[in-house]
């Protein structure tokens, strides 16, 4: 990573909900290009942080600054500079790829003449051509999540978020799946993932963990490993978040 | 000394316990387990509550009040060519029922539209000219009724007091005359002589509640375990089909009769609203109604996979048609006939004649032994077709 | 769609059998048909020596199901979900406590909380309680560690093992790989078939592939140079390595080493290893991918 430029700033990011604190004061920052892993287990935080990253969640106190703008006052500006993908929904199952390709593109302000260039792209580029006319729910989940990784970077997004992307894939899918990310990334986008696959947190280029609330290690997986005299993340992952209990 | 009495209770219960294990065992617990889950489900969700309780009151209060056929006050126009004591004294006895007030006064036929048009008044009453001098010589003397027609039932209504409070002064100065005896068209409102809507209406609100409470809660309660995948651990335990289906009406029947008795208490209390015919016989149609509705309910919730689905096939099938088909706003006897078959199908109809016959007319069984069976036949329809439709699997 | 092809394997008295393979493999419509919730459209199956069509009751009785959803009343406490589905199949909480005391008594200090305000580790808990309040002879859990943190997975599989050496017998699902160590016996599952039935040590022992993992500097680049070096037969990241298998046996660490170097790699990393379940997985899926 030749690059220095920080695509996410975040501060002493903190969010409560009544006298919960869900993210308790979590700082860091991540690189153009780079991989981010960001780990933790169920209740963590991790999905409370990353809806404040991504603009739908209003910080409680602190500062996140993503794409150089304020997450807390220009959400609408950080959500257009952004791409999201999650496990849980990702395109309309009752479209067709190229309907849900136009609809996202759309939906970020793509012309009909880019959008019609780059979803011919995507297809061309996933093999999806003999497909391209049926509805997105008859696909193998494998083929529907890369699919929906294409769209979320339709936009060329400087940074993109995915939550679970790969959760339930077959584990030769997932592994083409996180090499579209590598290639992702080499062109210079930062990717911010979540994953319960050990084995993915290595791939990433540093992996922050969260527990209860706080961001208790981050670090190159290699650190990381050295620091928790660890063989794998999952080791490590376990030492952290049973430490606590 | 307590003794005794505690004796007598422990044998109470012991045997209760004995009849408990001997004809109903552990399928008995089973159903009471199920029964008492239902009840958690209704009474920790507001909706259901509502639904149950806060829209019974609300519906009656509603209907009763002001959304009634009934006319009161209703303004209309007067326009007399004749200015004579004959005139003056049937305005003067128009304005002075309950029902008009004489806004306008007005002075040619051209006025009529335009005030129509501001909609200031519901029907102008034209009096010929020399309208007392006829009736006089001629004992025949011409009154038109203009009505504004843009809402029918209010049209006709408004034109058939005013028809009865002229005929009402034509039998009065017709009195003792001999000879002088005119075709009299007599029409007088039985049953319910001083029309009051709410009488119409109480019967009809308690039919589409209870066909609310009972179908749509239900289907919607059994929709509600298919779609939090509590159904599948249902299915892979050894619960019969019957006893999850009797489980989940049995708390509906409990809530439909007392929510039958809220609606006919507040009818007593706040309408003074009668039943002139026997309590036992409307209880035990109420009974057979709410037991029909619950039927239907789950054959709803067994073609149904989600709440949703459940959820408008309860309102668009049922509660639709009941308001529109089943007499409750409008007259079943004034559609087309296309209308009036389908009408037939609808359980809510039957039960609606049943309550109005018991309640108002007073009637017995001898008069509605056809609709009871009617009802009694739907729901046994129902019943088997929902045992035969239900899924001892998914799929 | 046909979800399931040919099925064919037996499960022993008080194994702990593993069902692995990813999302759409078709675990859970053969769950399903175990647990007689579904018809198949062709073959037999039975559950502790019954039918699954004729003797759907008997088996009723006899199994514990888990769905892959937790199925549980969101609106009831804890406590009143055991005691319901305890009741339902005809026995009492105490009658069977000592079953699931491990286990409950972990969430026994929230039993009055309502379902809907518990973690999901607890519901899990709490789910795995009801499914076996009635003391089944087997138990069907249907991912029951699906989106669920490796911390918790681990409990949860401490909790089976402690379960299964009661002398239940367990069916388990999972798309986690690393899981199938865990269980005495596994079957893989892809596409509708089972790629093959056996223990998990016997599955990797039987794998004949060599296998290498490489790493260097870039793994990025790597992944790419492998797959365009001459022979390969598999490049698949793992973790901090890539795995490699080579085609033939004309094969050698030198030669790739000096490939690599050429292509501008810094801090080269080739060593032999031994291949993992999940290897052996991909290796038979890509089998069965070309022979189609």
């Amino acid at each position: 990573m030749k690059e220095t430029e920080k695509v996410i700033v975040v501060n002493d990011l903190t969010k409560k909900f009544g006298s919960f604190t869900a993210v308790d004061q979590i700082s860091f920052e991540t690189r153009k290009g780079e991989i981010f892993g960001f780990l933790g287990a169920n209740g963590a935080g991790k999905t409370t942080a990353m809806k404040m990253l991504i603009g739908i969640s209003k910080p409680t106190s602190g500062e996140a600054i993503v794409n150089g703008f304020d997450v807390k006052t220009q959400p609408e500006k950080v959500k257009k500079t952004i791409g999201y993908m999650s496990q849980k929904f990702s395109m309309y199952d009752d479209l067709n790829i190229m309907e849900n390709i136009t609809f996202f593109g759309g939906i970020y302000g793509l012309s009909r003449k880019e959008i019609k260039e780059r979803g011919e792209a995507v297809i061309e580029k996933l093999g999806l051509r003999e497909v391209a006319k049926k509805q997105v729910g008859s696909l193998p989940l494998g083929w529907k999540q890369k699919l929906a990784f294409s769209v979320a970077l339709l936009h060329e997004p400087k940074v993109v978020f995915l939550d679970e992307p790969t959760g339930g894939v077959d584990p030769i899918t997932r592994r083409q799946f996180w090499e579209m990310i590598y290639a992702e990334a080499d062109k210079g986008t930062t990717i911010f993932v979540t994953t319960h696959y050990m084995d993915e947190a290595e791939y990433c280029n540093r992996v922050s963990i969260m527990v209860e609330g706080k961001i208790e290690a981050l670090d190159s997986p290699k650190n990381l490993k050295k620091q928790f005299d660890a063989s794998s993340m999952d080791e490590v992952f376990q030492k952290l978040a049973r430490n606590v209990e | 000394m307590l003794r005794p009495w505690m004796r007598c209770s422990k044998n109470w219960r012991a045997m209760w316990n004995n009849f408990k294990s001997k004809f109903l065992g552990t399928n008995f617990k089973r159903f009471m387990g199920f029964v008492k889950k239902e009840f958690y489900h209704i009474f920790r969700d507001k909706r259901s509550m509502f639904i149950l309780f806060g829209m019974p009151i609300a519906q009656i209060l509603l209907f009763g009040f002001a959304i009634t056929n009934e006319i009161k006050n209703v303004n209309i126009g007067i326009l007399d060519k004749s200015k004579d004591s004959e005139t003056i004294h049937i305005t003067n006895r128009i304005s002075s029922s309950p029902y008009f007030k004489i806004k306008n006064i007005v002075s040619s036929e051209q006025q009529i539209e335009a005030i129509f048009k501001k909609g200031q008044v519901k029907a102008v009453l034209v009096f010929e000219k020399d309208f007392g001098k006829n009736l006089k010589s001629t004992n025949l003397a011409n009154v038109q009724i203009i009505s504004d027609a843009t809402d029918p039932n209010t049209a006709n209504t408004v034109t058939n007091y005013i028809q009865s409070i002229l005929q009402d002064y034509q039998r009065e100065i017709n009195l003792g005359i001999p000879g002088r005896e005119p075709i009299e068209v007599r029409s007088r409102m039985f049953y319910n002589p001083e029309l009051k809507g709410v009488f119409n209406f109480l019967p009809g609100v308690m039919t589409v509640i209870l066909m609310l409470v009972s179908a749509m809660m239900t289907s919607i309660s059994i929709a509600r375990e298919k779609e939090q995948g509590t159904m599948e651990v249902l299915l892979v335990s050894p619960l019969k089909p019957l006893q999850v289906i009797i489980g989940k009406v049995f708390p509906y029947i409990f809530l439909s009769i007392i929510n039958a008795i809220v609606i006919l208490l507040l009818g007593f209390v706040v309408f003074g609203m009668p039943v002139q015919g026997s309590y036992f016989l409307l209880a035990l149609e109420t009974v057979l109604f709410i037991l029909c509705a619950l039927s239907l309910g789950i054959l709803i919730s067994i073609i149904s996979k989600t709440q949703q689905t459940a959820m408008m096939i309860s309102l668009m099938g049922l509660m639709l048609p009941i308001i529109l088909l089943s007499g409750f706003i409008f007259p079943v006897s004034s559609m087309p006939w296309p209308l009036q078959a389908i009408s037939n199908i609808i359980p809510a109809k039957w039960y609606n004649l049943i309550l109005k016959g018991v309640m108002i007319k007073g009637v017995g069984l001898r008069f509605l032994w056809k609709e009871t069976l009617i009802l009694l036949g739907m729901t046994v329809f129902f019943i088997v077709l929902s045992i035969k439709k239900y899924k001892i699997r998914l799929e | 769609m046909q979800a399931l092809r040919d099925i064919t394997f037996e499960v022993k008295p008080g194994e702990l059998f593993g069902l692995i393979g990813p999302d759409g493999a078709g675990k859970t419509t053969l769950f399903r048909i175990l647990t007689t919730l579904l018809f198949a459209d062709e073959g037999t199956a039975s559950v502790a020596g019954m039918d699954v069509v004729g003797d759907y009751r008997d088996i009723r009785k006899a199994v514990g199901y888990m769905p892959g959803r937790f199925s549980l009343y969101q609106d009831l406490s804890v406590e009143e979900n055991l005691d319901f589905f305890a009741t339902i199949f005809g026995t009492t909480v105490e009658e069977n406590y000592d079953l699931i005391k491990d286990i409950y008594i972990q969430i026994e200090p929230f039993k009055k909380r309502r379902v809907v305000a518990l973690s999901g580790g607890m519901k899990q808990k709490l789910a795995l309680s009801c499914a076996l309040i009635h003391k089944p002879k087997v138990l069907f859990l249907d991912e029951p560690t699906t989106g669920v943190d490796p911390v918790s997975r681990r409990e949860f599989w401490d909790m089976l093992k402690r379960l299964n050496s009661t002398g239940i017998t367990v069916l388990v699902s999972t798309p986690y790989m690393d899981e199938a160590e865990l269980c005495n016996r596994i079957a893989l599952i892809q596409e509708g078939e089972l790629l093959v039935v056996d223990s998990p040590e016997n599955i990797v022992a039987n794998h004949t592939d060599s296998l290498y993992k490489v790493a260097a500097k870039n793994t990025y680049m790597l992944i790419k140079d492998l797959k365009d070096f001459k022979g390969n037969k598999s490049v698949y990241a793992f973790g901090e390595f890539i795995h490699y298998t080579h085609s033939n046996s004309d094969f050698s660490e030198e030669r790739l080493g000096e490939y690599l170097e050429a292509k501008g790699h810094e801090d080269i990393k080739i060593v032999k290893a031994r291949a993992g379940i999940e290897d052996v997985f991909m290796a038979l899926s890509e089998k069965k991918g070309t022979e189609v």
